[in-house]
């Protein structure tokens, strides 16, 4: 990654972070729970599955998406609402069967159904939000080893932006946790 | 902090009960390893296309062209071609949606139910039966649309502002379907998004060529594996299948208030909701085995898919379709203690009247040929259970056949009796959504994950970080 000069007039190379790679969810998730207590707060780990428990281990609070789920489904059941009123009892009231122009009761398929659909948009895109996704650039991408994350690579990225984060520290502290290829990932930037 | 050496205690009375140990087959066989499960999986969309799959897309595009012919001549003539007549106003338009919309419900109940059962076999199954559920809908849709009669006009079924200042009418159950089918298809292909993610970001981070980078990277979002991404996708995941479990019951329901709401001898019940929505799972279990067994034999996915995923798929069908049959013999017993002549006479009428046929081979397929799943050597036998897949397909068809004509050509008043028959037009168009579904499931064979690689590594031993100690 050390461009030589010519490369340096144009690229910029800012460094990112330093990773270590394990290779079982228990190595993982053991080293995970050192990082914590060492007080890095600037951390991930990327990780082919959700593994059970490392939310707790890494400190994580509860996610914050059933927020975005409720927010959907009250404006979906009112949403309802409302359009059934506006459209069969205000804007065009109309008899049908002798039933009234109003009540939440007939047309509660209606709400209900709605209630789930923005509640299921509410879900998704909570989730993306609180994600940051899409975003097709991201530094952990530079890192060569990065796909195996996906496969059956376990990997723990200390960032620069930590406050403890010391090259020379940091970069051994993962070495003594076991972690294997430790890496300095970095930024790229045209 | 937890650590994994704290070891867990063990209540006291095991001990002295001292249970035997329960044995249990293991999700993937084979102690396979993960790079195994993304090889395997990755491997289906990245080799070179199959000439089978050559053959079967190209067959499958000739069946569905019947679909769009039949249409085609359709709309530039008129719904007059189809057999719906008056009495039988529905027809074949209803069977079908109504079958088609039925097979889409075991999809989401191997996503949805099994996952907040935690039932973890239906990982492997899972993602293939949910594109079943997307491409059923689809396939669904494409009756009522037609049925119409000026599809042009179809939009006119949705809230949307038109030129005669007229809204939809909110107290007919057709309104309701609408948005029940509506919101059905959406969350369904919003929850099968969202899971394959993941998976899609495994195959960019593979992929070789450009096109496969740009294609699987835009639909991956940039997903990065990051716990903190992990975290969300995890709470997104249980909240939709939460979602997806009143509405695929609601669903069904729905559907089922097409008939139940209509004042109509043999379809005003009130069994009608629980019984369609079992109905519907025992035919899209059904739909699941004709599909996965090939799928399974092709690809060499034994390891992924077991015995003990067929023996639990058998299962169910085999719960369901007694559910079915107990349905079906309720509605007789109600028919007759209701003490409503009409109600009885549309029974009856069922059974030894003029589509007695269909009656029969709807019980012979529904009711007695599931009951061959409780013998172990009829589950073990592939060939033998993809066999009765099929008989479940075509009994649960003929079960809507049933329901929609019998009744409608037999109502209060002998003088609007009638009798439907299929046209050629009728066929062709049902005949070819078959092909339009295998177009539909043959292309996400080919360019879609379709086993959820992170869900079946995660009920894989080595995903336990406690070393089942927890």
């Amino acid at each position: 990654m050390e461009g030589s000069i010519s490369q340096m007039s144009k690229v910029m190379d800012i460094k990112y972070g330093i990773s270590a790679t394990f290779n079982s969810a228990k190595d993982i998730f053991e080293a995970a729970g050192k990082v914590r207590e060492k007080g890095y707060k600037n951390w991930e780990c990327y990780t082919p599955i959700p593994i059970h428990g490392l939310d707790a281990q890494m400190g994580y609070p509860r996610s914050k998406v059933p927020c975005f789920t409720l927010a959907g489904g009250v404006t979906g059941f009112f949403t309802g609402m409302l359009i059934v009123w506006f459209m069969n009892s205000f804007d065009y009231p109309l008899i049908v069967g002798g039933k009234p122009y109003f009540s939440p009761i007939f047309p509660f398929p209606v709400f209900y159904e709605l209630t789930i659909l923005f509640a299921a948009f509410g879900t998704l895109f909570g989730m993306f939000f609180l994600n940051r996704l899409p975003r097709h650039n991201h530094p952990v991408f530079e890192h060569k080893g990065f796909g195996r994350t996906g496969d059956d690579k376990f990997m723990i990225v200390i960032e620069v932006e930590d406050p403890q984060f010391d090259d020379e520290e940091t970069e051994s502290f993962l070495k003594d946790l076991g972690g294997k290829s430790v890496t300095v990932i970095r930024e790229t930037i045209d | 902090m937890a650590t994994v050496s704290e070891k867990v205690e063990k209540p006291a009375i095991l001990a002295k009960v001292k249970p035997a140990p329960w044995k249990d087959a293991p999700l993937v066989e084979n102690r396979r390893s993960f790079h195994w499960v993304t090889e395997k999986i990755c491997g289906i969309v990245e080799s070179k296309t199959p000439t089978w799959w050559w053959w079967c897309f190209i067959t499958a595009l000739c069946i569905a062209s019947f679909t769009g012919m039949g249409l085609i001549y359709l709309v530039s003539t008129g719904v007059g071609v189809w057999g719906n007549n008056n009495p039988v106003n529905w027809g074949w338009a209803i069977v079908n949606f109504v079958f088609w919309i039925g097979i889409g419900h075991a999809g989401t109940l191997i996503s949805a139910i099994l996952c907040l059962l935690k039932q973890k076999w239906r990982t492997s199954i899972n993602r293939a039966s949910e594109a079943m559920t997307v491409f059923a809908v689809l396939c669904a849709g494409i009756f009522p649309l037609f049925h119409v009669g000026r599809v042009w006009f179809a939009w006119w079924l949705f809230p949307l502002p038109n030129s005669n200042a007229i809204w939809p009418q909110f107290r007919s159950p057709l309104e309701w379907d609408v948005f029940a089918v509506s919101t059905y298809a959406t969350v369904s292909i919003l929850f099968w998004y969202m899971g394959m993610i993941p998976d899609l970001a495994v195959i960019r981070d593979r992929a070789k060529e450009t096109w496969r980078k740009y294609f699987y990277g835009i639909l991956s979002m940039g997903w990065r594996n990051a716990n903190n991404h992990w975290r969300n996708f995890e709470m997104a995941y249980l909240l939709l299948a939460g979602l997806s479990t009143p509405l695929v019951l609601s669903v069904h329901t729905i559907v089922s208030f097409d008939f139940a709401v209509a004042n109509l001898p043999g379809w005003h019940t009130t069994i009608f909701p629980p019984y369609f929505v079992a109905g519907a799972i025992f035919s899209g279990f059904g739909m699941v085995l004709t599909l996965l067994l090939p799928v399974r034999a092709i690809y060499g996915l034994h390891d992924l898919i077991t015995q003990k995923h067929i023996d639990n798929i058998c299962k169910i069908t085999l719960a369901t379709g007694s559910m079915v049959g107990y349905a079906y013999s309720m509605e007789f017993f109600i028919a007759w203690y209701g003490a409503n002549p009409y109600e009885g006479f549309a029974f009856i009428n069922r059974a030894f009247g003029n589509y007695w046929w269909s009656y029969w081979i709807m019980v012979s397929c529904n009711v007695i040929c599931p009951q061959l799943f409780w013998f172990k050597k009829i589950r073990e036998n592939t060939p033998l259970v993809w066999i009765i897949s099929i008989f479940v397909n075509i009994g649960m068809w003929f079960e809507r056949f049933v329901i929609a004509n019998t009744t409608l050509s037999r109502d209060f008043l002998p003088s609007s009796w009638g009798y439907y028959s299929p046209t050629v037009v009728d066929i062709f168009t049902f005949f070819g959504t078959f092909g339009f579904f295998s177009v539909l499931f043959l292309l996400f064979l080919r360019f879609l994950p379709l086993m959820p690689m992170a869900e079946v590594k995660s009920v894989m031993p080595q995903a336990d970080p406690h070393g089942g100690k927890h």
